[in-house]
C-alpha cells in the first residue's frame, strides 16, 4: 500500500487505535478461559429476539465455534496492533478502525449465533464490513470496482443462502441451529434434501470463493494488507467452511454432499495452487493460495470421514496460523521496501533479520516441514485421503498432493526467495519493520512451531472438540509429529522432492502459465463484467417497459391484474356456488327507480363531455346512494351521505366555476380495451357480490354490539356508540386523517402560481396569457 | 333486491374503472368519487339489507327489540362517506394546483419529474411563463373545448 | 353574490343550522346524530353564509381560524381518550358519572364518550370549513 496520504500525527492510532487493540485481546483472553470448560461439552445460551418467529440470539458453544472465535480474536489482536502502526497516520484510520471492529463483531457472531436467522444477520454484517474494507482506498477506482464485486458475488450467495435457511428451517421447524442438527437423518430423507443443500452450498462457495466464484477473492488484496491478512485469508473467507462445518451433522454424509464438496473443493485447490504460481506480486500469490486452502478443506469436510474432518480442524488452524503470518510479513515487506514482486525482492534477511524469521517459520509450516505443525496438517490430510474408499481416495489423495507440492514451491517463492542472496535495489531502502507490525507475524509463526512441538495441546483443546462438533460424535483425536513410517510420510517425502524440483524451475513454469493464460479465452473477472452489464441493460429494459410514467397505463394494469387475479381465484374456487338466486318480487317500484337512477347517473357521467352535467350525475348518484341508506333502514349513514354530496358538488362546482377552461372531455374518445377492463372489473364486482351474498351471514359481531349497546355503553344508538365508543380508536384515527386531508389541501391552494392574482401580478399574467393566444 | 343492488354496484365500479383511465385527470376524479359510492355501497350490502328497522334501542328496553338493520356496516360505512370526502378535497386540490402549475390536466403531459426524451417537448413548470389565468375571452362557463386551453395542444406540436 | 333575500335569510338560517348541529351532537348517542353528522351540519350552515357573503365576513362571524378548531377537535378527542387512563382503562375507554341516577334511571350522563363526540364535532366542522375557506379564497 502506498503512503502518498497526508499524515495525521498519532501515535499508534490515537485512542481508536488503543480500543481496537484491547477489545479483541481482551475477547481473547475470555474465549481462552472458555476453552476447558468447553472441551468436556458444548453449551447453548440465548435471549429470544423474536420469539413469534422462532428467532433468537442463541449461542452456540462448542469445540467448532470456539476455534474460530479464538482464531478471531486472537489473529485480530495482531491484525490491528499491526494496523495502529501500519495505518495509525492515516487520516480515515479511525474510519478503517470502526470497519474492522464492526467485522470482527459480525464474524464472531456468525461463528457464536445458534440460530440460524441469526447467523445469516451476521453472515450479512461481515459481507458489508468486507465491502467497507475492500473499498477503503476509496480514491481508486479499482478498489471500488473489487468491493463491489466482493459485494454483489458473497451478497448474491447471501440471499440463496437466506432461502435455503427459511426452507431448512420449515422442513425442520425450527431456526435453532441444535434443534436442526440434531434432525440429520430426517432431513437427509426429505425430498427437499438437495434443494436446501445446493441453496446452502450457494452460499458457502460464493463466500469461501470456490470455483467458479472464486475470482472475488483476488481482486480483494485491493484491501490494505491487515485486511487481507485478516479477512480474506484468516477468518471471513472461511465463514463458508464454517458453515459447511457446522451443517455436517444435519446435511452432511449423502452422495451428493461428498462428491458436490470433494469435486469443487478438489478443483478449486489444485486451480488456484497452479494460479499462485503465475503470479508475481507475492500478495497475490498468497491470495491465490488461501483458495486453495478453502478449497482443501471444503474437500476435507466433504469427504466426511473422522479422519477427514479431524484434517480439515487442523488445517484450518494451521493455514490460519501462517497465512496470517505470512500477509503480515508481506506487508512489513512492501512497507519498508515499496514493492511486493518477487522478481525484484532479494537478499531481505541482512536488512530485515526478523521480518526473515518470521517468514521462515510460517512458510515452513506452510511447506509442511518438520517440525512445524504444518508438517503434521499435511501427514493428517494425506492419511485421511488414503483412508477414504474407492475413487474417492485416488481423488482427494492426488489433488492433496497436487497442491502440496505447489504449496512447498511457493513457501519458496514467497520466503525463501525475497530474503536469500545478495540485496538488490529496491524503491526504497530495505530496513526493518517496527515491533508492532513484527510482533503478529512472529507470534503466529512461533505458534506454529508450538503445535508443531506440542501436537496434544491442540488434540485435545482445540482439534478434538471441534472434530467432535463437526462430525457428530465422539471420538478419540489424536495427533503426533512422528507416526512411523509410513504411506503418508513417503507421500510427504515425495512432496518435498517433486517441491523442490519444481521451485528451481518455477521462473520457466511461471512463464509458460503465462502464455497459457493469454492465449485462454476463459476469464472468470471478464465474464463478471458482462454478466454485470446484461444486468444493467435487463434493468433498462425493463424499466422502461414497466415505469413508463404514464399514469393511464399503470391504472390500466392495476385493475387488469386485479381483475384476472380475483376472477381467475374466483372461477377456481367455484365462487358462483349454486348460481344465482333470483327473486324479484317484493322490489317496490321506488326501489327499481332509485337503482335506475343510480345506473343511469354514473353511465351519464361517463359518457358527458360536459361537465356541469357530469357535476349533476354525479350528484344523483351520490343522492341515490343516500336513498338506498335510508329505504334500509341506515339514518345516521344516509344524513352524512347527503350532507357530504351537498359539501362535494358544492366544491366541485367551485373548482369548475373558478377555471372556466378546465377540460372535462375524456382527452382521447372512446378507448375499446379500456372500456372492456371496466366492464371486466364490473362484471367482477357484481359476481363477487351475489357470492358474498350466499355465503351465511355471521353475525356474532353484531349481535354483540346490539347486547353490549345499552347496559355497557349506555348508548341506543348502535351505530353512534361503535363510533365513538366500542370503535372508537378507528375513529379517533379518522379525524385525524379528515384534517390531515383539510390541511394538506389547504397547503397546496395556498402559495399556487397564478392563485387569485394581486394587484402587481395582473399584468404579466396577462402578457403570458397573450403569448399564449399566438401561439395556438 | 339484493341482486339488483348488486348489479348497480357493478355499473358504478365499471364507470368509475372506465373514468379512472382517462388521461383527464378531472375525469379520474370523477371516477374516483363513484368508486367511493361503490365501494361503501359493497360494505352496506356486505351486512346485508333490513328495511324499516334501524339499528336504535326503543326507551326502556335494554336491546332492539325484533330484527333489526346491522349496526356495523353502517358505522364502517359512515366513516368512510366522511374519510372519501376528505380523500376526494384533497384530490381536488391537488389537480387545480396541477392545472396552476402545469397547465394542464391530461396525465401525460405531466412529466416534469420523468421527461420523456427531448427536453423540448416537455412542458417545463415555468412560473413566469405557466398560464396565471386562462384566456379570460371564453364567456361560457360549460366550454369543454380542450384545444383553447393551454394544454396539450402546444406541448405536442 | 348579493341577493339581499339571501343575505337576509341566511343570518337566521346559519343560526338555525349551528344550534341544530349541536342538537344533533347531543342526541347522537340515542338516536340518528352524532359528531360526525353534528359537524357538518354546522360546517353546511357556514358555507351557506360564505355564500352568501364572502369568506372574510364568514371568518370574522367565526372568530377563530377553522384549522385551530379542527386541531382543538383532535386534541380533544384524544384528551378524552386520555381520560380512560384515570381509571386505569386503556386508550379511548368510556368513562361515566350519572349524575341524578336513580333506581333504573341513568339520570343525566355525563361521559368521555361525549367528550370524544364533541371533539370528532369540532374536527370535521373545522377540516371541512378550511378546505372551504382555502377553497374559495385561493381560487
Amino acid at each position: 500500500m502506498a503512503d502518498d496520504y497526508p499524515k495525521v500525527d498519532r501515535v499508534m492510532g490515537g485512542a481508536s487505535g488503543w480500543f481496537s487493540i484491547a477489545l479483541p485481546a481482551v475477547l481473547f483472553l475470555y474465549f481462552l478461559g472458555l476453552v476447558p470448560q468447553i472441551a468436556e461439552a458444548p453449551q447453548v445460551r440465548g435471549i429470544e429476539w423474536v420469539p413469534s418467529l422462532g428467532i433468537g440470539l442463541s449461542v452456540l458453544l462448542d469445540g467448532l465455534s470456539l476455534t474460530f472465535a479464538l482464531l478471531i480474536t486472537g489473529i485480530g489482536t495482531a491484525v490491528t496492533l499491526y494496523s495502529a502502526r501500519y495505518l495509525g497516520q492515516h487520516p480515515d484510520y479511525p474510519r478503517f478502525v470502526a470497519y474492522l471492529m464492526m467485522f470482527m463483531v459480525g464474524m464472531l457472531g456468525l461463528v457464536l449465533a445458534g440460530n440460524l436467522i441469526s447467523l445469516f444477520v451476521f453472515w450479512e454484517v461481515t459481507t458489508i464490513a468486507s465491502y467497507l474494507l475492500i473499498g477503503f482506498n476509496a480514491d481508486s477506482a479499482k478498489s471500488r470496482r473489487s468491493a463491489l464485486q466482493a459485494l454483489l458475488v458473497t451478497g448474491t450467495g447471501g440471499l440463496i443462502l437466506l432461502a435455503g435457511m427459511i426452507v431448512l428451517g420449515t422442513v425442520a421447524g425450527s431456526f435453532e441451529l441444535v434443534d436442526i442438527l440434531s434432525q440429520g437423518d430426517m432431513l437427509r430423507e426429505h425430498p427437499w434434501y438437495l434443494a436446501i443443500l445446493l441453496l446452502f452450498l450457494a452460499g458457502a462457495f460464493t463466500k469461501s470463493a470456490q470455483v467458479p466464484f472464486h475470482f472475488w477473492l483476488p481482486n480483494a488484496m485491493a484491501a490494505p494488507t491487515p485486511v487481507s491478512a485478516y479477512l480474506h485469508s484468516a477468518t471471513m473467507v472461511k465463514g463458508g467452511v464454517y458453515l459447511l462445518a457446522r451443517m455436517n451433522p444435519g446435511l452432511g454424509g449423502t452422495e451428493a454432499w461428498f462428491w458436490i464438496l470433494t469435486l469443487f473443493g478438489g478443483v478449486t485447490a489444485v486451480f488456484a495452487s497452479v494460479m499462485a504460481l503465475r503470479q508475481t506480486d507475492i500478495k497475490q500469490v498468497l491470495a491465490y493460495t488461501t483458495l486453495m486452502a478453502l478449497g482443501t478443506l471444503t474437500m476435507f469436510i466433504g469427504a466426511g470421514t473422522h479422519y477427514a474432518i479431524m484434517a480439515a480442524m487442523l488445517f484450518l488452524v494451521v493455514h490460519s496460523l501462517y497465512k496470517a503470518a505470512l500477509f503480515l510479513m508481506i506487508g512489513i515487506v512492501d512497507h519498508a521496501t515499496g514493492t511486493r514482486e518477487t522478481g525484484v525482492l532479494g537478499g531481505l534477511s541482512k536488512a530485515m533479520p526478523l521480518t526473515g524469521l518470521a517468514a521462515a517459520l510460517a512458510a515452513v509450516s506452510m511447506a509442511g516441514i518438520p517440525p512445524m505443525v504444518g508438517f503434521i496438517g499435511k501427514e493428517f490430510m494425506y492419511k485421511a485421503g488414503l483412508g477414504l474408499g474407492g475413487f474417492g481416495a485416488i481423488w482427494v489423495t492426488v489433488m492433496i498432493f497436487a497442491a502440496s507440492v505447489m504449496m512447498f514451491v511457493v513457501a519458496g517463492i514467497v520466503a525463501w526467495k525475497p530474503f536469500r542472496g545478495e540485496l538488490r535495489e529496491t524503491p526504497h531502502a530495505a530496513h526493518e519493520g517496527p515491533w508492532p507490525m513484527l510482533a503478529g507475524p512472529l507470534g503466529l509463526g512461533a505458534l506454529s512451531l508450538i503445535f508443531g512441538l506440542f501436537p496434544g495441546v491442540l488434540a485435545h483443546y482445540f482439534v478434538g472438540p471441534a472434530t467432535h462438533a463437526v462430525f457428530g460424535e465422539v471420538r478419540e483425536v489424536h495427533l503426533y509429529l512422528w507416526g512411523g513410517i509410513n504411506m503418508a510420510l513417503i507421500l510427504s517425502l515425495l512432496t518435498f522432492l517433486a517441491g523442490w524440483l519444481m521451485y528451481r524451475r518455477h521462473e520457466a513454469i511461471r512463464h509458460r502459465l503465462i502464455r497459457i493464460e493469454q492465449g485462454s479465452r476463459v476469464n472468470f473477472d471478464a465474464g463478471w463484467d458482462r454478466v454485470l452489464d446484461g444486468l444493467k441493460a435487463l434493468a433498462a429494459w425493463q424499466t422502461r417497459l414497466i415505469q413508463t410514467g404514464n399514469l393511464q397505463t399503470y391504472m390500466a394494469v392495476i385493475f387488469a391484474s386485479f381483475t384476472v387475479l380475483v376472477g381467475t381465484t374466483f372461477l377456481l374456487r367455484g365462487g358462483m356456488g349454486s348460481g344465482i338466486n333470483y327473486e324479484a318480487d317484493g322490489v317496490h317500484p321506488i326501489q327499481w327507480t332509485v337503482l335506475a337512477l343510480i345506473a343511469m347517473g354514473a353511465i351519464l357521467a361517463t359518457i358527458t363531455s360536459s361537465r356541469m352535467t357530469a357535476v349533476a350525475a354525479l350528484g344523483v348518484v351520490g343522492i341515490g346512494v343516500a336513498l338506498i341508506f335510508i329505504m334500509f333502514s341506515a339514518p345516521d349513514v344516509a344524513i352524512t351521505q347527503l350532507l357530504v354530496e351537498v359539501l362535494v358538488v358544492v366544491l366541485v362546482a367551485l373548482v369548475m366555476l373558478r377555471l372556466p377552461h378546465l377540460p372535462v372531455r375524456s382527452a382521447s374518445g372512446f378507448r375499446a380495451g379500456h372500456a372492456a377492463i371496466a366492464a371486466a372489473f364490473g362484471i367482477l364486482s357484481t359476481l363477487v357480490m351475489i357470492a358474498v351474498l350466499q355465503t351465511p351471514f355471521d353475525r356474532r359481531l353484531t349481535d354483540f354490539f346490539e347486547i353490549a349497546s345499552w347496559p355497557e355503553a349506555h348508548g341506543r344508538n348502535i351505530v353512534n356508540v361503535i363510533l365513538v365508543d366500542f370503535r372508537a380508536t378507528d375513529t379517533f384515527g379518522e379525524i385525524v386523517v379528515v384534517v390531515m386531508a383539510a390541511v394538506g389541501a389547504y397547503a397546496l391552494l395556498r402559495g399556487a402560481p397564478g392563485a387569485k392574482p394581486t394587484p402587481e401580478d395582473e399584468e404579466p399574467v396577462q402578457v403570458a396569457a397573450a403569448d399564449k393566444g399566438e401561439k395556438v | 333486491m339484493e341482486l339488483l343492488l348488486a348489479l348497480t354496484i357493478g355499473v358504478l365500479m365499471a364507470s368509475s374503472v372506465y373514468l379512472m383511465l382517462d388521461r383527464n385527470v378531472i375525469r379520474f376524479l370523477f371516477g374516483l368519487i363513484l368508486l367511493s359510492n361503490a365501494a361503501n355501497l359493497v360494505i352496506f350490502l356486505s351486512g346485508r339489507l333490513t328495511a324499516g328497522a334501524p339499528p336504535l334501542i326503543d326507551e326502556g328496553a335494554y336491546a332492539p327489540t325484533g330484527v333489526v338493520a346491522n349496526a356495523l356496516p353502517q358505522a364502517l360505512v359512515l366513516t368512510a362517506i366522511v374519510i372519501g370526502f376528505g380523500l376526494l378535497a384533497f384530490t381536488l386540490a391537488l389537480v387545480y394546483r396541477t392545472y396552476r402549475s402545469l397547465g394542464t390536466v391530461n396525465s401525460d403531459e405531466m412529466r416534469v419529474a420523468e421527461p420523456v426524451s427531448a427536453p423540448k417537448t416537455t412542458p417545463h413548470p415555468d412560473p413566469a411563463a405557466a398560464p396565471g389565468t386562462p384566456p379570460a375571452s371564453d364567456p361560457t362557463l360549460d366550454k369543454t373545448d380542450a384545444t383553447t386551453t393551454p394544454t396539450g395542444g402546444e406541448a405536442r406540436a | 353574490m348579493q341577493s339581499l333575500i339571501l343575505t337576509t335569510a341566511t343570518r337566521l338560517l346559519v343560526a338555525l343550522l349551528l344550534v341544530f348541529s349541536i342538537y344533533a351532537l347531543l342526541r347522537g348517542h340515542n338516536l340518528p346524530g352524532g359528531g360526525f353528522i353534528g359537524g357538518l351540519i354546522g360546517a353546511t350552515g357556514f358555507i351557506l353564509y360564505v355564500i352568501a357573503t364572502s369568506v372574510s365576513d364568514a371568518r370574522s362571524a367565526l372568530r377563530a381560524d377553522p384549522a385551530n378548531i379542527a386541531m382543538l377537535g383532535v386534541g380533544i378527542a384524544a384528551f378524552s381518550g386520555i381520560m380512560g387512563a384515570f381509571a386505569g382503562d386503556a386508550f379511548l375507554t368510556g368513562q361515566w358519572l350519572f349524575l341524578f341516577a336513580a333506581e333504573g334511571e341513568k339520570g343525566l350522563p355525563l361521559s368521555s364518550v361525549l367528550v370524544f363526540d364533541v371533539g370528532v364535532y369540532l374536527a370535521v366542522f373545522g377540516g371541512i370549513l378550511t378546505l372551504v375557506f382555502a377553497m374559495e379564497e385561493e381560487i
